[in-house]
């Protein structure tokens, strides 16, 4: 067994790293909470963003194009935007997106290229010797659709100018403090989306004051918000992931530390027995030499 | 039979219930939906978003901009900015009033000449919309 000062040393530095990560989880439970709530309000927006854009493709899906960002091509080059976090000590987060998006672009039959939001996301990528088409390092925090809208005017620039077919958005989808899952989802063009009226053949919509207009100023708007929508999730995701990884890590370290408890008092009394055993065995030796 | 209208800004939903008409500031003027209305999309204006209900005073709501999505069932209105007219604070609103112009007086980037601008324009309509609200403080001007 090791000596009580090994055991003493061992508890002492376990104490430290439980300070730690008692901080690190308070720390992600204060952003989560921010995180989680930003993302929930944010959340009816873009939902009812996306089904206006899927009710708009789905209107143009027919007849003419009346906007670049609906056009439908061959998925020659595209582009995913990654969006990981620039830390770990959040579990499995990182991980299990990198995961998804590599099973992903195994299934990709074009060239795929990677616009990494985030530090763990690029330099995976980059490890692996994917293209890296831009990258957004640190990750923006807190989420700001400011700083949604370069990602997107890349996405939309990129698509529009022709070097790319089609944009594909892998986020960390947050639906619980215990609960978030990776997906990745069509940005660019924007996909119809077939709802159960359209099958009764409705009517198309008129637009006010033009399709051209309206389209224009909706499209680019809907899309970074999309995007915005994403980043945000991704961060409650993130800091929720990591307030669990934090409280698991500060359980089992206080575990740790009631075991590593009980050895060192173990390992005292053995200790002290040993040393009353010496004394009474002394003793014993001398009152034989006196008795002699 | 009634139309289904929901209400959405960025950061919340003001409105989601069934309603009997809705006006909304469109692009093209003020526009009064109701049910069975053909299929449209629209963008809007700044201005008053009206809504009404059988048996209910009418509801207004400030709209800063934005997009409206009618199908003959539902209305879906996608603001860029929306306040209830009956939670304006003016004195907020006479401050951001004053923060937007002061901002604008001293000159700006464009992007936040724009949101300035923008900011101005939400401060000054939720002010006419309080006021007409009636029998609200009015402060007494400098």
């Amino acid at each position: 067994m090791a000596s009580a000062r090994e055991i003493r040393r061992r508890i002492r530095s376990v104490k430290n790293i439980k300070q730690i990560t008692k901080a690190m989880e308070t720390v992600a439970a204060s952003k989560m909470r921010r995180a989680q709530q930003q993302t929930l309000a944010t959340r009816p927006y873009a939902e009812k963003a996306r089904e206006v854009l899927g009710s708009i493709a789905r209107q143009t899906a027919r007849g003419a194009v009346p906007h670049p960002l609906l056009q439908q091509r061959d998925q020659r080059n595209v582009a995913l935007i990654l969006i990981t976090a620039d830390r770990g000590l959040a579990g499995s987060f990182n991980s299990n997106m990198i995961r998804e998006a590599l099973r992903w672009m195994r299934e990709q039959k074009s060239n795929v290229s990677v616009v990494a939001v985030g530090r763990k996301g690029r330099d995976f990528m980059l490890r692996v010797g994917r293209p890296i088409r831009a990258e957004f390092v640190p990750v923006p925090d807190p989420p700001t659709l400011t700083a949604a809208l370069p990602i997107a005017r890349i996405a939309m620039e990129d698509f529009l100018k022709g070097d790319l077919d089609a944009v594909y958005l892998g986020y960390t989808d947050f639906q619980s403090t215990l609960r978030q899952v990776p997906v990745i989802q069509q940005l660019l063009p924007v996909e119809p989306v077939w709802l159960a009226d359209e099958r009764r053949g409705m009517v198309d919509y008129i637009y006010e004051p033009s399709a051209e207009d309206v389209l224009a100023s909706v499209l680019p708007r809907f899309t970074e918000m999309l995007v915005y929508q994403a980043l945000l999730e991704s961060a409650a995701s993130f800091f929720s992931a990591q307030m669990v990884a934090m409280r698991n890590a500060n359980d089992a370290a206080g575990e740790l530390i009631d075991d590593l408890t009980l050895t060192y008092n173990k390992a005292r009394q053995e200790s002290i027995t040993r040393e009353l055993l010496d004394i009474a065995g002394g003793s014993a030796a001398l009152e034989q030499g006196r008795a002699r | 039979m009634p139309i289904h209208l929901e209400v959405v800004a960025p950061d919340r939903i003001l409105y989601k219930d069934d309603v009997d008409m809705v006006i909304v500031p469109g692009a093209e003027g003020e526009m009064g939906i109701l049910p069975r209305h053909a299929a449209l999309m629209s963008g809007l204006n700044f201005g008053a978003l009206v809504i009404k209900k059988a048996n209910e005073p009418d509801r207004h709501i400030a709209i800063g901009g934005g997009f409206v999505e009618v199908r003959p069932d539902r209305v879906t209105v996608l603001a860029d900015s929306a306040d209830r007219v009956e939670e304006i604070d003016i004195a907020q609103a006479e401050e951001a009033r004053r923060r937007a112009q002061e901002a604008l007086a001293r000159g700006l980037e464009p992007v936040d000449e724009e949101r300035a601008l923008a900011a101005l324009k939400r401060a000054k309509l939720q002010l006419k919309l309080a006021e007409r609200r009636g029998g609200s403080r009015r402060p007494v001007s400098p």
